[in-house]
Parts: structure tokens; C-alpha cells; sequence
């Protein structure tokens, strides 16, 4: 057995019983690095040095884990997978860093992203793209997709990654592993360079879910630091993995087994579904009548705060810095302008545009207005749901990991990915993706899990259940 | 037939950006003081870095509710912040932090005194919360700018009037007022000089009668009250003289230029800005509790208006004295402090409004930075009532007074300041006098008195203006 294949919370069982060090897990997650990185590329950049906390300490998790480029670590460089921010190393740790710094985290290198999130497959990313272990010749999905990818592919012991509209559960669910997007304001965004602010939220991507519980009991937790964090009291996760479904209430939304999903993935979330309800679960067809809406609102929403949050990259401060060789407005102008058209790739200068435009005076109530007050409607439905159910469980993405390039000149069928994932961020509720089976061409399927806001307890108790009671988080990526 | 020249009226409305002296910035811990070394007073927060989010300091959401109170502002307790977006080098996210659609305070008003007793009533519109920018230096001879962000994210209170102003005196008028108000709130240094307080002005002139307002311009760049008036003067007359000769005035945005005492345009309303204000999301909207803001309301000090009215009734005092009393929240509450040590208001009143005052203006230092306290000052005033200072006498105690802590017998006998007015001296002097103006001595004796004065000035003359004044003159004419 070799460590680097092991579950945190197994290595943990070893650490206590003496039967591992600490340095043993890291020299072996490096060793495996050293020998698929090149392969699959999950990593924007890989830390040559990997401190370890003191040894023998039982309260601390010295485990390896990916951080996506989006999360600062201080004075190591954060660039969001964007040249534009090539060489900014932030002089100040993000609050989920700190919190993993205290756990003895021993951190791996930072993981591969589409560029500042934009995107679903990590192939917006100016360090290239990320390869799906499972398929060399397919994308991870994303925009965690480095973090997913560098979890299936044993590279790390786990990760953590940003969700804004999905980019934690999509990809998780393309590699095959568990990625759980936490309520929003229940793990602090400071430190999370943002996409967009009101959708933002980081959270574990793991090998299971147990380890899922336990990454969450370090990151989450209120923070004065953020506003939008909400002050709750701490929990312990791990004990809601209780393997025991009996008469919870599960919806089914008809609106998500429509046209576009993929025969397999159906027949997959079908199945784990009837599972659900032979485990003691009641299952029934609930609707969640906005659902068509949901991607054109939240395509406006985060591309409006993403235009405004991204407006800082400018040129004056930190990162790069380009002037045009001759001058055509005025010199600060044309900094702002070069800056940007150097620094910014299709996909962020698509996002930009969009963003600035529903923003834009005379167009601000028929785009972004109207878009707020959508997002209210597709919140009630869930509410609505929420009053008689304990959870819903729907496919995470309508299909399987699709090849590198095949969809990178229909952004509309980009954006389709996050079909199923996007209502979560915009309720805020909380939602994680694990695995459900496979596809005939052995490619992973996932299954998303929704709970009432600060109930990840519900999701915990569930996704744990299926997974005893299945096993197809252990089936590992044969690269 | 000549044309007849047309009569305008001129509207005015001032936007006062104030900066508010808490301990902290708006959004962060750091600490907002002027002055410092260039980006010494910054953390990721209001450096606008990657990742890091504002937190509003409660401080400061207080100061702004206060001032709103007293400028007679309802207050809005849903508290919303916007971004506002716009490129410049010393906005480091690119967007101001503000308030757009929901201000803290709203429908206010100031109450600017007029003569005779009267007030005009200048309406405000809003008064909303944002944060301030860094400034910008420009290196000519390394032909590069730099940027300081020591003053980004200091809380700023934009208060802003309905166009209620008819004239530049009133809009100076208006500002000393609002000045004076926010002094004894003590929420604001409202140091033009420093741009803890800074005015831009709309200014536009309509023909006398008319409701439709006329075509305005926005003046920025005057950093000084004086300036204020000076730009709409100025501004004023540009105008008037562009209308009278048929022209249209272009809606646009002037400097003023304080060497030149003009103004020149700055940008035209179609290079304005589409800010693309939105909720900003960072900030989740809350409400306050109205108990919070009865508990603030209850604790506003005593306004300038209310203090004025109050001296005036408890000290039987003029209009004119308890304004030059009010005038600052010092010199009010040392005038209370003598009140209460001597009844003679009136004197008090005229040795603080005038020796004292003249004293503490010279040196620039306020009443606070002078030595003299209640106690010693009332002694002066006292001895020169009862006569043992003579008027010149006692301001020169004053002058030594202000600057050392001795009891003021003792800088009287130190400097032999003691009014003379033993008789036997008296009457030497008196004699002296007489002996060495003998036609005058006659010219009085022939029954003309009005020279008498003259002899009387003599005499105090000789005495370097310690001799009773009122006592030789009856020697003297006794004598004769």
C-alpha cells in the first residue's frame, strides 16, 4: 500500500498509532508527483519546500494538500492562473490558510485553475490545461479542476478549491472524488481572490467523505474579517457520519432529467437514486419550476461583480505591468488598456465585457436588477422544496469529463456544466458532488446532494451512507 | 430700441466631502492620521489586494448618524454600501466604496444666520458614507507619478444641499456654519488646508423669476472657504456674461485656478463617467436599531444655534456678542467659566470678544492655547473695573498673563502696573502738569473746559498710563 493512495483520515490512523511519520506521507505524495505531474498537470506550481509541523502533536493534521491559485498564501506567489497577476505574492495569509497553517497542513503546491475561475474545464488557464487522470485526453472540469485532478490522481492528499458556480462538485465529480461546496458566509472568503463575491465559496475536495467532514472542521468557522461570514457555533462534522437514511426525505426536481444529459449519467443518478430509497430513504419528484433561468442569472450576476472585482488588475500596484511602445491616448490610459490585453485571456476578457455591460447605465434594471430578482424566485423554489424535504439529489453535471478542446469555442455549452450546480450558489445553500459509477468508457459520474442552508450535517449523513454502501470512491485512476 | 438687460438669479448647491476623525479607517484596522510617511498607514484591506474584503467600522456608521442628527437629517436605518467603478491610480480596487441609492442620513437641513437675527434655511439632500482615495504625486523631473495610500479608506461624510444657495456669500456663509456645527460634534478636523474638509460647488443662473432651473457647471479644486466664494464670483460673472450675450453655458466640470482666480474647463458632461454603481456584495446590508440611534441622539452636545440663544437669554447678552461667543465651542464654554467666577456679563463678554480673542488670533493657537485660565483672567477683569488697572494696564497684565503662570498681583507689582491713585502722588503730578502748560491753564480758567482732557493726557503720560485716569482729572481741575 503505498501512502500516497491513503485517505487523510487513514494516515491519520497511522500517524497515532506510530505506524507512519509525518515526512514518510509527504516523501511519498512527492515521489508521486515527481512521477505523473508531467502527465497530468495539476499544479500551477509545486512547493519544493513542504515544512512539517511538529511531529507527535495528536491535534495536528500534517497532511498534504493542494491549495487552488486563487487562495493567498503569504509571500508565495498567487496568480489565479492568470499572467496578469505573474509574480504578486500577497503579503498576508487567506483566513482558510491560516486555519490550516494551525492544523500543521503541509502544503503541496498550488493547484491548476481555469483562469480566475472563469470557466469549466481548466483549459483557460495561462499555465495550460489540467488532464483528467481517468482520461489523459479529457479535461478535469472545473475551475478546480487542478485540485480535483491532483486529488484523483493520488498527488495530493487532499485539496482545496473555490465554487462559484460549481467549479468545486464539477470537477469533482468529472475526476471521482468528493468536492463539497459549504454554505455560503460558513467558511471565510478573505484571502479567496474573488470571482464573485455574492457566490464565492471555498471548500474541501477530497477522496472521500469522511475526509470531506474532517477538512471542513479546519476551514470553516465564522471570521471578523469577512462580512458576508456568518457567526454559527463550531461543529464537529465527523459526527454526523452515521450510516442510517431511514425516513429522510429526499426530492427529486423533474426539471433536472431533461434534454442534454447525458443517457449514461441518467441511468447512473437513476440508480443511485433507487439506491437512496432502498436504503430507507423517501424519494419523490419534487419541481423547481426556475430552473431554465438559472444559468442565464447567474451568468449576469458573476460576470457583473467578476467586472468590477477584476477592474483592480490594473497595471499600478502589483502583477503585470505593460506600456504599449508608442503612445496613443494618454500614458495612464494606455497602461490600463495594454495591461489588460496582455494580461487577461478570451474567456476573462468574454467575462469582463458581459459583466460590464449589464452593469451599464440604461441596461443595469433590465440585466442585473432583473437578474437579482430571478435569483430571489430559484431561492424560493428551494425554500419551498426545503419545507418538506431534507434533501435534494440530482446528477452534478449533465455529462461526463468531455475531451480537451472540444467545447472551448461554444462557451454556451461551457456554461451548460454548471447547469445543475448553479442554483446552489445562487441560494447559498450548501451542496457536495461524490461519486455515483461509471460511464462504459470508465469515465467517473457524479452525484450532487443539496441541504438546507447550515445543514451540511444532512448532506454528510447522506453522501456517507451511499458511499458504505456502494464503494465507488475506492475504484482509483489507473495512471 | 437698446436691449434691455436681463435680471438673473443665481442657484448654487455644494457638495461638502468631509473626512471623519475616527480612530481607524472605514474598512480596516489601520490607524487615520494625517501626515505620516508615504504608505506606512496600509494593510491588504485598503490597499484593495487580491482577496482581502472591507469590514465597516461601526465608528464610524456613529459619527455619520451623529452628524446627520444635528443637521436635522432623518436617518436611514438600512445601511447599504454600492461600489462605484471607475479607473485612477490612487483607487487601488478600481471602485470607491459608497452609498448610491440608500444614504445614512437624508432631508436635512442648516440653518444659516442672517443680520438682524434672522436665518435662511439651506436644504440637504443627503449626507452618505464612502471611502477616501490615496493622492497622487507627480515627479516632473523623474517624468513618473507616485502613489500614497496612507489616506485611502479614511471615512468620508458627503453632505450634500438641494440647490437652496442664491449667492457666494451665502454659500460661504453656509460652509462657516456647517464648519461650526461639525466642530462641536467633533467629528471632523474640517481642515480645508489639510482636505479633511473639501467643497465642490454647482453654480447656475436662471432669469429672474423663472422655476426651470438653468444649465450648471460643477467647481472643483478650491481648497479654501475664500476660494469657494471666489470661484462662484467669478463663475457667477462668467456666466452671467455668456446669457447676456445670447450664448448657452455647456454642462461641464471646471478647476479652479487659485493663481489666476478662474476657472477652466475640466471635462464636458460627455466625457462624464458611467460609474456602474452596484450593491457592493462584500458588505451585507443591515439595520440598525432605532434604539442605537435614539441613544446617539440623546447624546448630541449642545448645537451652535441652540448655545447661541441660550447665552443670549441667560447672560442678557446681544445677538452679535453670544454669535462671537459661540463662534468656537472654546470660547463659548471659557465665557461660561468666568460667568460663573463674575456677574458683570457684559464685561466679561467684551474682554474675551476683544483682548482675548485679538491675543489668541495672533498667535494662532485658540483660547485652549493660551495660559490663561478663568480664574486669573476674571482678576484682570475685575481690576480694571474697580479701577486699580487702568484699561492699557490691564491688557498688559493680559499679554504677560497669557504667557506665564504667576498670580496676577504678582505681574503687576513686577511690573509696577498698580493704577496710581494715592492723592498725595496725584497732586504732584497734577502740579507738574499745570506748571508746564500755563496757556492752556488759562484758556481753561477763561471758562473754555475742553482742553482739560489735554492735561489729563499729560498726566497719564507721565505716568506711563498708570494714574487713576478719572481721579487727576478731578485733581487737576480742583487745582486750578
Amino acid at each position: 500500500m503505498k501512502l500516497f493512495s491513503l485517505t487523510a483520515h487513514e494516515i491519520l490512523d497511522l500517524l497515532k498509532a506510530k505506524k507512519v511519520k509525518a515526512e514518510d506521507v509527504v516523501s511519498s505524495v512527492k515521489e508521486r508527483i515527481d512521477s505523473v505531474e508531467t502527465r497530468v498537470h495539476a499544479y500551477a506550481r509545486v512547493f519544493e519546500t513542504r515544512e512539517i509541523a511538529s511531529e507527535g502533536n495528536e491535534n495536528l493534521f500534517p497532511i498534504p494538500i493542494a491549495v487552488k491559485d486563487n487562495i493567498c498564501i503569504k509571500d508565495n506567489e498567487t496568480t489565479c492562473a492568470s499572467k496578469i497577476l505573474k509574480g504578486f505574492k500577497p503579503p498576508y495569509d487567506a483566513t482558510v490558510i491560516a486555519k490550516l497553517k494551525g492544523a500543521g497542513a503541509v502544503f503541496t503546491g498550488n493547484a491548476n485553475m481555469d483562469e480566475f475561475a472563469f470557466g469549466s474545464s481548466c483549459e483557460t488557464s495561462c499555465f495550460g490545461p489540467t488532464r483528467n487522470p481517468w482520461d489523459l485526453e479529457r479535461v478535469p472540469g472545473g475551475s478546480s479542476g487542478g485540485s480535483a485532478a491532483a486529488v484523483a490522481a493520488d498527488e495530493t492528499i487532499w485539496a482545496i478549491g473555490s465554487d462559484t458556480g460549481g467549479s468545486i462538485r464539477q470537477p469533482a465529480a468529472l475526476c471521482g472524488v468528493v468536492g463539497l461546496k459549504p454554505t455560503y458566509g460558513l467558511v471565510s472568503r478573505y484571502g479567496l481572490i474573488a470571482f464573485a463575491s455574492s457566490l464565492d465559496q471555498i471548500g474541501p475536495i477530497t477522496k472521500d467523505v469522511r475526509d470531506s467532514a474532517l477538512l471542513l472542521n479546519i476551514i470553516g468557522g465564522y471570521d471578523e474579517n469577512d462580512s458576508t461570514s456568518v457567526d454559527t457555533p463550531a461543529k464537529d462534522y465527523t459526527k454526523s457520519l452515521i450510516s442510517d437514511i431511514k425516513g429522510i426525505k429526499i426530492g427529486i426536481p423533474k426539471e433536472y432529467f431533461i434534454e442534454g444529459i447525458d443517457p449514461e449519467v441518467g441511468l447512473s443518478v437513476k440508480a443511485a437514486i433507487e439506491q437512496l430509497r432502498s436504503l430507507g430513504a423517501i424519494v419523490k419528484e419534487v419541481s423547481l419550476p426556475h430552473t431554465e433561468y438559472a444559468v442565464a442569472t447567474y451568468y449576469i450576476t458573476a460576470t457583473a461583480e467578476a467586472s468590477s472585482n477584476l477592474a483592480r488588475f490594473d497595471g499600478v500596484q502589483y502583477g503585470l505591468r505593460s506600456i504599449p511602445k508608442e503612445q496613443r491616448k494618454n500614458p495612464i490610459v494606455d497602461m490600463y488598456e495594454e495591461t489588460r490585453n496582455q494580461g487577461f485571456g478570451l474567456e476573462a476578457k468574454r467575462r469582463i465585457m458581459l459583466g460590464t455591460y449589464a452593469l451599464s447605465s440604461g441596461y443595469y434594471d433590465a440585466y442585473y436588477l432583473r437578474a437579482l430578482k430571478v435569483r430571489t424566485l430559484i431561492k424560493q423554489d428551494l425554500d419551498k422544496v426545503f419545507g418538506d424535504f431534507d434533501a435534494i439529489v440530482t446528477p452534478t453535471s449533465p455529462t461526463t469529463a468531455f475531451k480537451i478542446g472540444e467545447r472551448m469555442d461554444d462557451p454556451v455549452s461551457m456554461y451548460l456544466s454548471d447547469i445543475y450546480t448553479i442554483p446552489a450558489n445562487l441560494s447559498g445553500i450548501p451542496a457536495i458532488s461524490i461519486p455515483c459509477g461509471f460511464s462504459k468508457n470508465n469515465l467517473p459520474i457524479g452525484l450532487q446532494i443539496m441541504a438546507k442552508a447550515f445543514n451540511e450535517e444532512m448532506i454528510f449523513k447522506i453522501a456517507y451512507t451511499y458511499e458504505q454502501n456502494t464503494g465507488w470512491h475506492k475504484k482509483r485512476a489507473g495512471i | 430700441m437698446p436691449d434691455e438687460k436681463k435680471q438673473f438669479e443665481t442657484v448654487i448647491g455644494l457638495e461638502v466631502h468631509l473626512q471623519l476623525k475616527t480612530k481607524s479607517k472605514i474598512f480596516c484596522g489601520c490607524k487615520n492620521t494625517f501626515g505620516g510617511e508615504p504608505n506606512t498607514q496600509t494593510c491588504p484591506v485598503c490597499l484593495g489586494l487580491p482577496g482581502s474584503l472591507p469590514v465597516l467600522n461601526r465608528k464610524v456608521l456613529e459619527y455619520a448618524i451623529k452628524t446627520g442628527l444635528a443637521l436635522n437629517c432623518k436617518i436611514n436605518s438600512f445601511i447599504k454600501f454600492d461600489r462605484k467603478n471607475y479607473y485612477y491610480p490612487d483607487l487601488p480596487k478600481a471602485y470607491q466604496i459608497s452609498q448610491y441609492d440608500s444614504p445614512v442620513c437624508y432631508d436635512g437641513f442648516v440653518l444659516v444666520p442672517q443680520e438682524k437675527g434672522e436665518e435662511k434655511k439651506i436644504r440637504l439632500t443627503r449626507a452618505h458614507l464612502e471611502e477616501d482615495a490615496g493622492k497622487l504625486m507627480h515627479d516632473h523631473n523623474a517624468n513618473c507619478s507616485l502613489v500614497d495610500y496612507n489616506r485611502t479608506g479614511t471615512p468620508l461624510l458627503e453632505i450634500v444641499t438641494q440647490p437652496d444657495i442664491r449667492s457666494a456669500q451665502e454659500a460661504y456663509d453656509y460652509l462657516q456654519i456647517l464648519k461650526l456645527t461639525l466642530q462641536y460634534l467633533d467629528v471632523s478636523d474640517c481642515d480645508m488646508e489639510k482636505g479633511s474638509l473639501r467643497c465642490d460647488a454647482n453654480i447656475s443662473l436662471r432669469v429672474m423669476g423663472e422655476e426651470k432651473l438653468g444649465v450648471k457647471t460643477e467647481l472643483k479644486n478650491m481648497n479654501s472657504f475664500k476660494a469657494v466664494k471666489s470661484a462662484l464670483l467669478f463663475e457667477e460673472r462668467r456666466q452671467e456674461g455668456i446669457l447676456q450675450s445670447g450664448g448657452k453655458i455647456t454642462q461641464e466640470t471646471r478647476l479652479w485656478d487659485e493663481n489666476k482666480q478662474m476657472t477652466f474647463t475640466m471635462r464636458s458632461k460627455e466625457e462624464a463617467h458611467d460609474y456602474r454603481y452596484f450593491p457592493d456584495p462584500d458588505l451585507v446590508p443591515f439595520v440598525i436599531e432605532e434604539k442605537a440611534i435614539k441613544g446617539i441622539a440623546e447624546n448630541l452636545p449642545e448645537l451652535p444655534f441652540d448655545k447661541c440663544n441660550r447665552i443670549k437669554k441667560e447672560y442678557d447678552l446681544s445677538d452679535y456678542d453670544a454669535w462671537v461667543l459661540v463662534g468656537s465651542l472654546e470660547t463659548a464654554d471659557f465665557f461660561e467659566a468666568c460667568a460663573k467666577l463674575h456677574r458683570n456679563y457684559k464685561s466679561v463678554c467684551n474682554w474675551i470678544s476683544g483682548p482675548l480673542l485679538q491675543e489668541a488670533n495672533a498667535r494662532k493657537t485658540g483660547i485652549s492655547g493660551l495660559k490663561i485660565e478663568p480664574k486669573r483672567f476674571v482678576e484682570i477683569v475685575k481690576k480694571s473695573e474697580d479701577g486699580s488697572l487702568s484699561n492699557l494696564g490691564a491688557k498688559d497684565v493680559l499679554k504677560q498673563a497669557l504667557c506665564s503662570d504667576k498670580s496676577i498681583e504678582q505681574i503687576i507689582s513686577e511690573k509696577g502696573l498698580a493704577q496710581v491713585s494715592d492723592d498725595a502722588t496725584l497732586e504732584k503730578i497734577a502740579d507738574e502738569v499745570i506748571k508746564a502748560n500755563l496757556s492752556v491753564v488759562e484758556q481753561i480758567k477763561s471758562g473754555d473746559e475742553k482742553p482739560l482732557g489735554f492735561l489729563v493726557g499729560q498726566a497719564m503720560k507721565k505716568t506711563q498710563g498708570k494714574a487713576n485716569p478719572k481721579k487727576i482729572g478731578e485733581i487737576i481741575k480742583r487745582r486750578l
